[in-house]
């Protein structure tokens, strides 16, 4: 492992040793293996991508590379000598600095202020603004930024792109040897990306090593030169990007047997009439959305992190409603501007993050359960412990119907495990008798005996009538289930494909190749 | 606990067991009132020991008890309500001027006072609701102007005293009564509007809003939750309860001009004590009328130990800062 | 868009850097409006009196001074609104302390110094070892504050001597001393925030404290101290109202409303209720249009509970300026 050679011209890099390396480093959270028994090499002057399903290790790989977590086995080395970092501030000075994909940076205060956040040198307290500008802009020079970034500009004034420079001149000023960045262009333009790289490139070449998290493979293949997969937690393989192709790569990353089960699909003589239908419409994030939803069909929506898929549940629900286009419910044109009147036309949501948004933690688990309901009725109108006027029995009903495992529906909801906690969200719905459903992330971080429940449930719905938009990042989730799927990207609809479709269909649709093909045949290419 | 191997635990210690986790579900309140209680008693049994010293407790503690409750719906929505001192101010002094001495103008002069209450509540809900102003910022203004107003109302001076009728809510006792012997009828009004609330909070969907929007105003949003409404309403019904504290205080007291400074936090400090969380989610209306029964407790007991009345305030405010330090650090601990 | 390197970019980022505080826009607002009233009401005799135009800075002395700390404290997204009772024990325990004789006078500053930290320290330390929400805090404090003066005094207590008087009336030349003290403590508050360690350490705590965790400032020592500066300010404004008054009296704290009106002061001259921005200027700014409002309604005679009542409405509409604009539910 320290073996220090001269430099070959064949293979300049691998002659030189692994600036940083994980070794079988294995991490565990409760109830899921994040990361088993992996091992690679970083090198310097190197660029590196990691890539892999949402839940396959990358950010836990990096958190941990970057002092935020700490393995429960492994070891990590940096620069031929082992390292275990208690606190990010550790790796920070000893050379290894991550940039998330939310920037640390306080908008309120310079470029400058936000580098030197800190460590601000001063003279009995006293800091020399001028010199600490003068170095800000020095640190600006170093990535070639320096006419584009003013240390006094406020860090709000600036871009997303210009705040992730300023978050890596920060690195540098902390003479960052390794450089972690994840997702760095999911919010970037195509002209920021090619910038982006150009800075990689000069970093590199001052014998850095640069890692970065990315589900852009077209941009992955642009930029890195070796390729590390990760699937479920352990290591695939790490390849050079000479040797493979995107699809190569794809299905290292989603090739696996289907050993989960799901319910049989729907058959077309049991889809009704079309019960919703969008056309062009768009709102601040969303761009041109047409689609239509069926009775009785599960239509599953998939599409990496920020193409657009949440923002499409908050748009049909009244979050954050469409400003133009069309939205027709049962063939009459209807503009959902609120939550209270998506639920009135008889629609719900199943959020993704049901702790922040889909349970209220300290009531309990009976009044999560018929809050809905409640709130669509007369406001003064009497609770009864289990149900509303007519129904008076909902809560045990729903609560067996959905299998939620508690001693007592007195309990706060904030008590319940993951699992059982989407379940109370479902029975929620479930209980306002909706006839569309829109699950985003119905599954996510539960187990997996409940995950088959809750696919069954979804799947029960439909043959009741129901019309389901299900959202997932889970490729297996969305063949298993979906009985078309839509696949959104960068804010738009990327294209549809039918029941079955493969995994790497779907995730080469989802990493822009229709849309970007499309842009290719016509002039004037280059979004802003 | 019980470490039988074969055979399960028996139906007696069960239900000890049973028995035990109920009592560990009462909240403090209660246990602590009754033995502050008891200790007045045994300190001054004349005053104390007898079923008219209850009913003159009951009568002195009343306005605070209906005060209470209002602001505890506040509380339990998440925000505060700190003009309810002001409107107390406002509802004495304005009232002694409206009444003109005369008798007659009691009722319009009650019925005035609780449009201002609606008025004041609106104007708050509303201006947290669409102005996005933190409930306590928009309150504390609120108080300035009502105290401003009422005193701009008056000329800086009660303008009359306040008729007997008006009086007899907070003075008053109904004689002669069955097992009571006298009945304030302070305790009638806290009785009549403490029901309603308690009916209001704890049987109405209303209620429950209230309580999801105080634990997490987003999933209420999302489930169809009218927020702003909710919002408003519980603004509306605290100004107004907090009109019905300032009548029973004005009767009781009398006309001052500085009747009602402070009464905010102690609404605030018996909701406290009473358990209700400071972040909203929690709430009972009974918890809040006992916590406010207790606050005056620990006031009369402090006069009886001879401690001047300026204490109490700082004790009061030692006791906000332990209650809330204490919910703090033992939620922190559960994490 | 595109990204360009054109130095008209780099222009427009360096006009943004120097920037005015909206709050003085108001101000000359507000002071175009009192120059109306004042011709229509009192034939301009207000606004051509220079004595009456200085004074609307003296009578902004207290506010300001105890409105630069409640400002260090926002910044840091917190609050104190312990400030007017603290006010009020200096004004009575100096007084009385100093018993009109000069010589007590260093002993009474001592005295009430201390105090002031010994608040400041609660304050604190509650705030950030109890974890108790700083409005619950602070108000806690000024109710044990205020019980503890009404315990012991009742009424005007001891009395200043004449040579303490200086403070708030003396001149240095044309200029009140007082006005010099005040600018000297916003010069001092500036530096502070724009020019140390510990302020830049502040504005992080307050933008994002876990940020500034994350980059090694020691939050809970920066956020005590801000506290303890805050409850000092309140000590100085305290000496500088009882030079004034001969005497000190326990509900000059409460009467001027100095709680309150430091904190809504801060926010309409730009500090953010939320923490991490705003300046010790823009508070400035903010002080002012109440002093002109002040001094204004006093002229022409306005009913002083009328002056309340308009308190409470532009804190209420000042606040609302800031936060209409933000996309989250308020509580």
């Amino acid at each position: 492992m320290t073996e220090q050679t001269l430099m070959s011209e064949s293979n300049p890099i691998e002659n030189l040793a692994p600036l940083t390396e994980v070794c079988n480093i294995t991490k565990r959270f409760p109830g899921v293996i994040a990361l088993n028994d992996v091992s690679v090499q970083f090198y310097p002057g190197e660029v590196h991508a990691v890539v892999g399903e949402n839940g396959a290790g990358k950010s836990t790989l990096m958190k941990i590379m970057s002092g935020a977590y700490i393995p429960d086995s492994g070891e990590i080395f940096f620069d031929g000598k082992k390292v275990s970092f208690t606190h990010p501030k550790e790796a920070q000075e000893a050379g290894i600095s991550i940039i998330y994909q939310e920037f640390n940076l306080l908008p309120e205060r310079s470029v400058a202020q936000n580098i030197f956040l800190g460590r601000e040198s001063s003279r009995f307290g006293v800091i020399d603004i001028g010199e600490m500008n003068k170095q800000a802009q020095e640190v600006l020079k170093e990535i070639g930024v320096e006419k584009m970034i003013s240390p006094t500009a406020l860090a709000s004034t600036l871009s997303v792109a210009e705040q992730q420079l300023v978050e890596i001149a920060k690195a540098i000023s902390f003479k960052a040897k390794v450089l972690i960045m994840d997702e760095p262009t999911a919010a970037l333009t195509y002209t920021e990306v090619k910038l982006l790289a150009d800075l990689i490139q000069r970093l590199k070449s001052r014998g850095m090593a640069i890692i970065f998290i990315s589900h852009r493979l077209i941009e992955v293949f642009d930029i890195a030169e070796k390729i590390t997969v990760l699937k479920d937690g352990q290591l695939v393989q790490t390849v050079q990007k000479e040797d493979v192709t995107p699809a190569d790569v794809v299905f290292l990353m989603v090739g696996r047997t289907l050993d989960h089960y799901f319910p049989p699909l729907g058959k077309p003589e049991e889809f009704g009439e079309v019960v919703l239908r969008v056309k062009d419409a768009s709102n601040q994030s969303l761009n041109g959305i047409s689609f239509e939803l069926r009775k009785g069909e599960v239509l599953g929506v998939a599409g990496l992190q920020g193409s657009g898929r949440t923002e499409l549940a908050q748009a049909l629900f009244g979050v954050a409603p469409f400003k133009s286009g069309s939205m027709e419910l049962h063939g009459k044109a209807i503009a959902i501007k609120s939550p209270f009147k998506a639920i009135k036309n008889k629609m719900g949501f199943v959020t993704e993050d049901r702790k922040s948004e889909g349970i209220a933690p300290r009531q309990p688990i009976r009044d999560n359960m018929l809050m809905t309901v409640r709130a669509i009725q007369s406001l003064f109108g009497i609770v009864h412990k289990d149900g509303i006027g007519k129904s008076r029995n909902l809560v045990p009903m729903l609560g067996k119907q959905v299998d939620i495992r508690t001693d007592s529906f007195d309990r706060e909801a904030q008590y319940l495990s993951g699992g059982n906690q989407q379940k109370v969200v479902l029975a929620k719905w479930l209980a306002s008798d909706a006839n569309i459903f829109i699950f985003d992330e119905p599954t996510r971080g539960i187990d997996v005996e409940s995950k088959a429940s809750i696919h069954d449930m979804i799947r029960d719905l439909t043959k009741k009538g129901i019309a389901v938009l299900m959202i997932s990042s889970e490729l297996p989730e969305i063949v298993g289930m979906s009985d078309r799927i839509l696949v959104m990207w960068d804010m738009q609809v990327a294209g549809e494909l039918p029941a079955k479709s493969s995994e790497p269909e779907i995730m080469l649709m989802a990493t822009g190749h229709t849309i970007k093909d499309r842009e290719k045949n016509t002039p004037a290419s280059g979004k802003a | 606990m019980t470490t039988s191997t074969i055979s399960s635990p028996s139906g007696f210690s069960r239900s000890l067991h049973s028995i035990w986790e109920g009592i560990k579900k009462i909240p403090p309140v209660y246990p602590v009132f009754f033995i502050i209680f008891i200790v007045l008693g045994l300190l001054s049994p004349n005053k104390y020991q007898s079923m008219n010293g209850a009913m003159t407790f009951l009568r002195t503690a009343a306005p605070l008890a209906v005060i209470a409750t209002g602001e505890m719906m506040v509380l339990a929505l998440g925000g505060f309500d700190l003009s309810v001192g002001a409107i107390v101010t406002f509802v004495v002094l304005v009232s002694s001027k409206l009444l003109a001495n005369d008798p007659a103008n009691a009722l319009p002069a009650i019925l005035i006072m609780l449009g201002f209450g609606v008025l004041i509540g609106l104007v708050n809900g509303l201006v947290v609701s669409y102005l996005r102003v933190p409930s306590f910022i928009a309150t504390l203004g609120m108080m300035l102007l009502v105290r401003g107003g009422a005193l701009y109302w008056v000329g800086g001076a009660p303008q009359g005293y306040l008729t007997e009728n008006w009086r007899a809510f907070g003075r008053s006792y109904f004689e002669n009564v069955p097992l009571f012997g006298r009945f304030p009828y302070a305790l009638i009004v806290l009785l009549v509007f403490g029901t309603l609330a308690y009916f209001l909070f704890h049987r109405t969907h209303y209620g429950r809003q209230i309580l999801s929007i105080g634990d997490n105003v987003r999933a209420s949003q999302l489930s169809g939750v009218r927020v702003r409404l909710v919002r408003i309403i519980t603004f509306v019904l605290c100004s107004v309860f907090a009109v019905i504290g300032g009548i029973l205080l004005g009767g009781f007291g009398g006309v001052n001009v500085t009747i009602g400074e402070g009464m905010e936090m102690q609404a605030i400090a018996a909701c406290v004590v009473g358990g209700v969380l400071l972040g909203g989610g929690r709430g009972s209306v009974p918890n809040a009328i006992f916590g406010a029964f207790t606050l005056q407790a620990i006031v009369n007991l402090l006069n009886l130990l001879g401690l001047p009345k300026p204490y109490t305030d700082a004790v009061q405010g030692l006791i906000i800062i332990a209650a809330v330090a204490y919910v703090g650090l033992s939620t922190q601990k559960k994490r | 868009m595109t990204t360009a390197t054109a130095s008209g970019n780099e222009f427009r980022r360096i006009l943004r850097t120097i920037h005015i505080p909206p709050v003085f826009y108001f101000l000359i607002l507000v002071f175009l409006a009192g120059g109306l009233l004042d011709r229509a009401f009192a034939d301009g005799q207000i606004f051509s009196n220079p004595a009456i135009m200085l004074n609307i800075i003296v009578r902004s002395v207290a506010l300001g001074i105890v409105a630069v700390g409640q400002s260090l404290v926002i910044t840091g997204a917190s609050i104190d609104l312990s400030v007017a009772y603290t006010i009020s024990i200096t004004a009575v325990m100096s007084s009385y302390l100093m018993q009109g004789k000069t010589e007590n006078v260093p002993m009474a500053i001592l005295v009430v110094f201390s105090i002031g930290a010994f608040i400041g320290l609660v304050n604190g330390l509650t705030v950030t070892k109890l974890h108790v929400n700083p409005f619950i805090a602070t108000l806690g404090t000024s109710l044990i504050i205020k019980g503890i003066i009404n315990a012991t005094f009742s009424n005007y207590t001891g009395s200043v001597p004449e040579s303490f008087e200086y403070f708030g009336y003396g001149t240095l030349g044309p200029i009140p001393v007082s006005i010099l003290i005040l600018f000297l403590i916003v010069l001092a508050g500036w530096f502070l925030l724009a020019r140390t360690k510990f302020g830049f350490h502040l504005y992080g705590v307050g933008g994002n404290s876990e940020v500034a965790r994350l980059s090694g400032v020691r939050t809970d020592r920066v956020l005590i101290g801000a506290h303890i500066l805050c409850s000092m300010t309140a000590i100085l404004a305290g000496l500088f109202l009882v030079s004034q008054m001969r005497s000190g009296a326990p509900w000059v704290g409460p009467n001027g409303v100095y709680d309150l009106n430091s904190i809504a002061t801060a926010v309409i001259g730009g500090t953010a209720l939320a923490g991490g921005k705003g300046g010790v200027f823009g508070t400035l700014g903010g002080v002012l249009i109440f002093g002109v409002l002040e001094t204004v309604f006093n002229q022409l005679g306005v009913n002083p509970y009328l002056k309340t009542v308009l308190q409470g409405a532009i804190i209420i509409l000042a606040v609302a300026s800031y936060t209409i604009r933000s996309k989250k539910d308020a509580a």
